[in-house]
């Protein structure tokens, strides 16, 4: 399978450009320009240069094995968690900032969930000297509280978007809003592997570097392939770094992970891929919560940064193909990985990466005994620990 | 011919620039969206665009957002504006185009819509988020059914996408007056009424002009350089603060009688 969009900015039907006519030349701006900085060696060097020595990369691959013991696997992190911010995030916000800054762009706005990818854009441009205005849901502002402080302190001003869920979706829909009225001066610098072509592909291949990275960490640590790969799956960028570098690996099967919520069956969830269906949000085709009306629903998960009712198109043809496949885990379960990780490694895992972990058990059934397997841990859980604590409060049972 | 058409040549024998005017439908309820239609068309609109609701409207600005809401709230679905139209041609033949987003439109079905649509009564199509580039099935099935297509241009637009929404067009072309959203001041409307007019003439088409447009000045100062005239965000605000439904018929009429008179040339 072709990792390449099937026509420009197509991942099988999913994908293209489903935006206000007044964006399509901005669109076409983007990928002209990614498509001369991409052949450029002195983009990539400037940009290999800053993921070394500022991002701190390569991220380590860490073999955890008293995760394994619990779990049945030999489980591989890799260190996402690690980077400069905390985050994968900063991989894009890198590349991005930089290649608006070649686009001449003097002004960079961002979406955020979580918050990391708000972080990340905000300290790329703090590093380039740009001005950045960052959307955030209400609600994420207030579960994401340490992010916000962060965001100001590298000089950003954050947006506190009320409309809506007041989550992530609602936080990009005002990021396309303000995108629309500056789109002249202003490079909107996209956090995951969804919205038009070219950010599912362009997302992508900043991201990359993970995969690239843990396949071949992967032979020279493990001497071999990993039977799987693992990730979880909000809007899809980890996922889809990680992915990449295995896609053309016929026997490394790949997971995504979902947001289940309070469970698949109670409709509060973040699983298009499992509980959603095909229509277009954020300008593109792809699978999301909708009801039977094209009205898009509100998505439910403890995780700020999987509280997102679509899911990037690259990873829709995934699942459709098969060359992927995606499960889910609650918010119950995520938060018993976070503690298991805290207890067994001394890793406290964001939330989101914590649903990645949460699956191992449900990958051992599938997989043989001690198989490796290559856990993307996406961030770090330090923005979490109120969101656990009050969980914990309000679930004692759930307290390890 | 089609109605839209003899909308925009009847106005021109007048003298006069259309004028088009829009509104969410079902805010604040689709019984009372038949009224104002109803209201608008008596006081002088010429061509009505029918909103239909979504939940997430990135090319409006917060008047427009929160009657989407408020549509929402009020049980609004595409279904039920198409039913809505119905009532609406047992009145008036003013024509109608359905102004929306895609995803409401992909999901209801391209050709089930177009059908429907025509069969309901609707004029035209216009989908805001659907650009000339991928609009080929949704278009073929409008005209397939004898619905017009509207396409969007904007200041950013390029010869090439002026070119192709020309091949697209089958009435009118809808021109986004600046870079933004629905509501926000036009910052210098002569400006851009005299750029739409320039694309009017190279298109050879009537050009609507829209976003920013509010006042009878602002139409005045269009209708001197295009064939129509949008007002949306001043009518749903005018709805938004009527306070009941006798109340937003009362404004809008009221509203639309003032605007018409500047749609002189």
């Amino acid at each position: 399978m072709s990792a390449e969009p099937t026509e420009p900015g197509r991942f099988g039907p999913y994908g293209g450009r489903y935006v206000a006519e007044t964006l399509m030349p901005a669109l076409a701006e983007l990928t002209a320009a990614y498509g001369e900085a991409r052949a450029d060696p002195s983009f990539q060097a400037e940009l290999d240069a800053l993921l070394a020595d500022y991002v701190g990369r390569p991220t380590p691959l860490y073999y955890a094995a008293r995760l394994s013991a619990e779990v049945g696997l030999s489980v591989w992190l890799k260190r996402e968690d690690l980077c400069h911010t905390g985050a994968h995030k900063i991989n894009n916000t890198i590349g991005q900032v930089l290649l608006a800054r070649r686009m001449g762009k003097r002004r960079i706005i961002a979406e955020t969930g979580a918050g990391q990818h708000g972080v990340a854009t905000a300290t790329a441009c703090a590093l380039m000297g740009l001005p950045c205005e960052v959307f955030m849901g209400a609600e994420d502002i207030r579960r994401q509280a340490p992010n916000v402080r962060r965001m100001e302190l590298l000089g950003a001003t954050v947006h506190a978007v009320q409309s809506g869920s007041r989550t992530l979706k609602d936080a990009m829909n005002e990021a396309l809003r303000d995108w629309v009225t500056h789109v002249d001066t202003t490079h909107y610098c996209v956090g995951s592997t969804a919205g038009p072509h070219p950010y599912p592909t362009l997302v992508r291949d900043l991201q990359a570097v993970i995969g690239k990275e843990a396949r071949a960490q992967a032979l020279r640590q493990i001497g071999r392939l990993p039977a799987a790969a693992v990730a979880c799956v909000g809007g899809g960028s980890n996922a889809m770094g990680l992915f990449s570098g295995f896609l053309d690996d016929a026997d490394v099967k790949l997971f995504g992970v979902e947001a289940a919520g309070d469970g698949l069956e109670t409709g509060h969830h973040a699983a298009p891929l499992n509980a959603g269906s095909v229509g277009v949000l954020h300008g593109s085709l792809s699978y999301l919560l909708q009801n039977d009306d094209g009205q898009v629903l509100e998505a439910h998960s403890i995780s700020a940064g999987l509280d997102y009712p679509g899911v990037g198109p690259q990873h829709a043809q995934l699942h459709d193909t098969g060359r992927a496949r995606y499960g889910a885990v609650t918010d119950a379960q995520a938060i018993a990985a976070f503690q298991q990780l805290c207890r067994t490694e001394g890793i406290l895992a964001a939330l989101e990466s914590s649903h990645a972990v949460a699956y191992l058990p449900e990958l051992a059934e599938q997989l043989p005994a001690e198989a490796p397997v290559v856990v993307c841990l996406s961030g770090r859980g330090d923005k979490d620990l109120d969101s656990i604590l009050a969980y914990l409060d309000a679930h004692p049972g759930s307290r390890r | 011919m089609g109605r839209i058409q003899d909308a925009f040549d009847r106005a021109d024998r007048e003298g006069r620039a259309a004028l088009v005017i829009y509104l969410c439908a079902g805010d604040p309820g689709l019984d009372t969206t038949v009224e104002l239609v109803v209201a608008a068309a008596e006081a002088g609109a010429d061509i009505i665009e029918l909103g239909v609701p979504f939940s997430d409207p990135t090319a409006d600005g917060p008047a427009i957002q929160r009657a989407a809401g408020r549509a929402l709230s009020s049980g609004t679905t595409l279904a039920g504006v198409l039913g809505a139209v119905r009532a609406i041609r047992a009145r008036v033949e003013t024509p109608i185009v359905l102004f929306g987003y895609y995803n409401p439109v992909l999901r209801y079905g391209e050709t089930r819509l177009a059908e429907r649509a025509a069969a309901a009564g609707v004029d035209g199509l216009l989908v805001v988020d659907l650009p000339a580039d991928a609009c080929g099935p949704l278009r073929d099935a409008a005209i397939a059914n004898g619905l017009d297509y509207v396409p969007l241009l904007a200041p950013t637009s390029d010869a090439s996408r002026v070119a192709l929404a020309g091949r697209v067009a089958t009435a009118f072309v809808y021109y986004v007056s600046m870079t933004g959203v629905t509501g926000t001041k036009v910052h210098d409307l002569e400006a851009a009424a005299a750029r739409a007019g320039t694309l009017q003439h190279t298109l050879g088409l009537p050009l609507a002009l829209g976003f920013g447009i509010q006042t009878r000045e602002d139409v005045a100062a269009a209708a001197r350089h295009v064939r129509g005239v949008v007002v949306g965000s001043a009518v749903v605000r005018a709805i938004e603060q009527a306070g009941s439904p006798a109340g937003a018929v009362a404004a809008v009429r009221t509203l639309v009688r003032d605007l018409a008179a500047g749609t002189a040339r």
